[in-house]
């Protein structure tokens, strides 16, 4: 089947592309990136058999993006997820590739649970599911799993996320042993003991509203505990979701130096919205890391823009509506994302944190580099994965109309205005209003 | 619109008036005592308690009664009313208590008061003295004595002030 | 005139006319309890309940027994007991009440923020008996109270609160009111249990109790949870009362005209000496009479905000 999507602006930094053309698909595949200069040269397509022309004229053209760190609670959690609806709500998000994260039920820490994934994947999955193994069995921080025989299954990398690898020596370890996969250990980074009880960023507003606090510190000593350890073992490390002023300083100050082969992600509410959408014990704002203060949205940003943090992944943690009523400190934490996640993040565009160019770096290019999948390119050759983006009209969120299971999201109501149009992902076509 | 009903010295004579009239009715002042409602009554009580005492040479007990606890319309009314002090320092087991109140209109307030009173004590004896009776009563209420009877229409309103309020003493009649 | 809002669910959402008009209504009620008969038919045919998910004696019963004064039939939710301990989720518990035909709920529970969910969630108004370490405002109320009845003003007035602050929701609650009104705040007590972010609020805090105590109006104590001392915050209740207790040579800091005042229940010998609970300055046991003339007057007041 050959689809033509012509006139949209093509965003493409793995081929320095930032303008209108036509981007021709064939069989699944790119088969050409027509700029204004070259359409008219070259052979003309006499038959049109079988050719899906769509017209794209005022709107964006992706590469489909691809996320590091999502949650898709299967097997075990499908109550709040399912791969199928997980994988639905990516597309529509304009996501076509899905990093999940290993703290299903049971953990995946053996291949089986990684075929498990896969099959389900491959049946159900609107988009690519790339699964990632847990570091330690059980994610209990005590023996090794099995990393080598889940990356032959398919592990793309491997993660305790959830929780971290609180032994430092177990860390250690797991760092040195993973140089033989060559691909990156995924630190979910907080010193347990600093951050036990929890629920919110540790300030002035958890103290006038009850509420145990984390404060920052919790993250930045495991952040550079761990890069402290990839300096010792030449492991490679992607540290996730980074919340603070203190670890952008500690992760800039690692990359200055070149001690260690580490790079880092953050997610939308990092750099969207402070520890005061918990307003009134909002559970919808109950996230971990916390939500931060106003100080560290504005380091996360400038994180963004030079290049400290590698990668916007969404972190979609969904939960079932009824996790997230009654008693604060007893809900679930984590925000369903997929759905806001190209909106948010093209607010740093509007703001001139970043280039288009770089806003599909951080949610496309680099991460496919880092677990060294082909994709985020709409090169010649590269899998179809195209999001068509309409940034004209703005809507407004509303989380009834999610299609994941998760309607958890502290930016109900807010205005946007980035809205994935259609969608290819494994050789289908998803449109929408 | 207004039209003032009584001044300063049209008050000071029925005040005089309707004390000879309550020493008369009880024969004298031993085992009586006032108790004004809050608020248009307390400042009348305290008067003709004082021209009581002159006249009939004892000392009479005066209190202050809040009746905002006892009212029959806390459910329908906009807001709260607002709750004052009740000063009651002395006993009213067995004492002739006159209940006083400036204005006398549909008898709910008085009902309350008496309700008020009952859960102080027995007294022996309940009376009502007020300044002025402007008809249209809702309840069997029948006031002992009266300053002056002004007959009213039910949209009008009859205001009393006085000095210790910081006002002139009248009793004005007002209408749109 | 009139409270603003159907719940009282803190000091927080109050300014400092509602604080005045709820101490002017308290003032009217404490003549009703030295009556004879101190029952008043003002909210007759009301029903209140108590949901207590923290045990209490002493709020639950002056609760208690302010509804029963008013009027109201009172139902006790005794969580200990009831469908809470089979899962039932605070929402169903809350529905199932309000189902009853409860026109008050007062709430005391172990988490924060579980008053505004119920305020939130319910037709009924609801009254925060105390939730996790947010505010206990009845608490504060009946505090200023005692405080205004003694010394006449609350502003201008300097106040040290000494303990526990950080798990303290009667703290919390006093330090919003007491601002509110005008009164100067001294927060005392080790550096783990006073967090130093409070300065934000405009109050001082002090580590050292001599200073913190010089020339203060009123030194309100708070209780000492004895857990505490195996988790960090002080190394043992002998070294905290030597630091931090309130006794007679201490208190001589103060105002001779200074009063002392504890929410209760009192940990003599952890932060009260005897000597000062049961001395001429005390007026612990005012704060108890007190507090049954405030639950009047906020049910009271609460009961005139229409939907």
């Amino acid at each position: 089947m050959r689809v033509v999507i012509k006139n949209g602006h093509v965003i493409d930094p793995s081929q320095g592309i930032d303008g209108v053309c036509d981007l021709v698909l064939e069989d699944g595949k790119i088969k050409e990136v027509k700029s204004e200069k070259s359409k008219g040269k070259g052979q003309r397509h006499e038959d049109n058999r079988g050719t899906k022309e769509i017209d794209a004229s005022g709107k964006l053209i992706l590469p489909g993006l691809v996320d590091l760190h999502v949650h898709l609670r299967e097997p075990g959690y499908e109550y709040k997820e399912t791969i199928r609806t997980g994988t639905t709500a990516a597309i529509r998000g304009g996501i076509t590739s899905v990093c999940c994260m290993p703290n299903t039920n049971p953990v995946n820490d053996n291949s089986s649970v990684t075929e498990f994934i896969l099959k389900k994947a491959a049946s159900e999955g609107a988009c690519r599911v790339l699964p990632i193994g847990a570091i330690t069995k059980g994610q209990k921080g005590e023996e090794l799993a099995e990393m080598s025989i889940m990356r032959e299954a398919g592990c793309v990398a491997f993660s305790d996320d959830g929780r971290p690898v609180t032994d430092s020596l177990m860390m250690r370890r797991a760092m040195e042993y993973s140089r033989i996969l060559k691909v990156p250990l995924i630190s979910h980074c907080e010193d347990l003991a600093l951050s036990a009880g929890g629920v919110m960023h540790e300030g002035l507003l958890s103290v006038t509203l009850g509420l145990k606090g984390i404060p920052s510190q919790a993250e930045e000593v495991i952040v550079a505990r761990d890069i402290a350890l990839a300096e010792l073992t030449g492991g490679r490390l992607h540290i996730a979701h980074v919340s603070t002023e203190g670890s952008v300083a500690l992760i800039r100050s690692a990359k200055k130096r070149g001690i260690a082969d580490v790079t880092a992600e953050t997610c939308p509410h990092y750099f969207s919205i402070t520890e005061e959408a918990v307003g009134n014990y909002d559970a919808n704002a109950k996230v971990n890391p916390p939500l931060r203060s106003r100080k560290d949205v504005e380091a996360i940003k400038q994180g963004l823009h030079d290049g400290t943090i590698d990668v916007i992944a969404t972190d979609h943690a969904p939960h079932h509506r009824d996790e997230k009523l009654g008693e604060f400190d007893f809900a679930p934490s984590g925000i369903s994302g997929l759905e806001t996640s190209l909106g948010l993040s093209m607010r740093l565009v509007d703001e001139g944190v970043l280039t288009y160019s770089g806003l599909v770096e951080k949610m496309a290019l680099k991460p496919s580099g880092i677990i060294g999948i082909d994709r985020g390119t709409l090169r010649p050759g590269a899998e179809a994965d195209v999001v068509v983006v309409d940034c004209s009209r703005e809507y407004r969120v509303d989380a009834r109309e999610f299609l994941s299971k998760g309607k958890n999201t502290p930016f109900g109501g807010w205005t946007l205005s980035a809205k994935p149009v259609l969608t290819i992902s494994l050789g289908r076509i998803h449109e929408w209003e | 619109m207004s039209k003032v009903l009584l001044n300063k010295e049209d008050i000071g004579r029925i005040i005089t008036r309707m004390a000879h009239e309550v020493i008369e009715k009880n024969k004298g002042v031993s085992s009586l005592c006032l108790i004004g409602i809050q608020r248009g009554g307390v400042h009348l009580a305290g008067r003709l308690a004082a021209r009581l005492e002159e006249i009939g040479g004892q000392n009479i007990p005066v209190g202050a009664l809040d009746i905002a606890l006892y009212r029959d319309d806390i459910a329908v009314r906009k807001e709260q009313p607002v709750v004052r002090r009740t000063e009651v320092p002395f006993e009213i087991n067995n004492e002739k208590v006159v209940l006083v109140d400036d204005v006398l209109f549909t008898g709910r307030s008085i009902r309350a008061a008496m309700d008020a009173v009952m859960d102080f004590g027995r007294p022996s004896a309940i009376q009502l003295a007020v300044l002025v009776d402007r008809g249209h009563r809702e309840l069997p209420i029948k006031a002992d004595f009266v300053g002056k009877n002004v007959p009213t229409s039910i949209d009008e309103t009859v205001k009393v002030e006085f000095e210790e309020d910081g006002l002139e003493d009248r009793v004005v009649l007002e209408w749109v | 005139m009139g409270l603003k809002s159907k719940d009282l669910i803190g000091i927080k959402a109050l300014d400092a006319a509602d604080i005045e008009q709820i101490l002017d209504t308290a003032a009217g009620f404490k003549d009703v309890l030295g009556r004879d008969i101190k029952k008043v038919p003002a909210l007759r045919g009301k029903t209140t309940v108590n949901l207590f998910y923290e045990p209490s004696t002493r709020t639950r019963t002056s609760f208690e027994l302010a509804a029963k004064r008013l009027s109201t039939d009172v139902i006790n939710f005794s969580v200990s007991t009831s469908s809470v301990v089979k899962g039932e989720s605070l929402r169903d518990t809350a529905l199932t009440i309000q189902a009853l035909g409860a026109d008050f709920i007062i709430v005391r529970h172990s988490c924060s923020g579980v008053a505004h969910f119920l305020a939130n969630n319910l037709d009924a108004s609801v009254v925060n008996a105390g939730d996790g370490t947010n505010e206990h405002p009845t608490q504060a109320l009946l505090d200023l109270f005692t405080i205004r009845e003694k010394k006449g003003v609350i502003r201008g007035l300097e106040v040290a609160i000494v303990g526990d602050i950080l798990h303290s929701r009667v703290a919390k609650s006093n330090i919003y009111a007491l601002k509110k009104m005008g009164a100067g705040v001294r927060l005392v007590g080790p550096p783990t249990l006073v967090p130093d972010v409070l300065k934000d609020l405009d109050v001082e805090i002090y580590s050292d109790m001599d200073r913190g105590l010089k020339d203060v109006d009123i030194v309100m104590m708070l209780r000492i949870q004895v857990e505490r001392q195996g988790k960090g915050f002080f190394p043992t209740t002998v070294e905290y009362f030597r630091n931090w207790g309130l006794t007679p040579e201490r208190l001589s800091m103060a105002k001779k005209s200074a009063l002392v005042m504890h929410p209760g229940p009192m940990n003599r010998g952890v932060e009260i000496s005897s000597d000062v609970a049961d001395g001429m300055r005390s007026v612990i046991l005012d704060q108890v009479t007190n507090g049954l003339a405030v639950r009047m007057a906020v049910l009271y007041l609460l009961a005139g905000v229409k939907g």
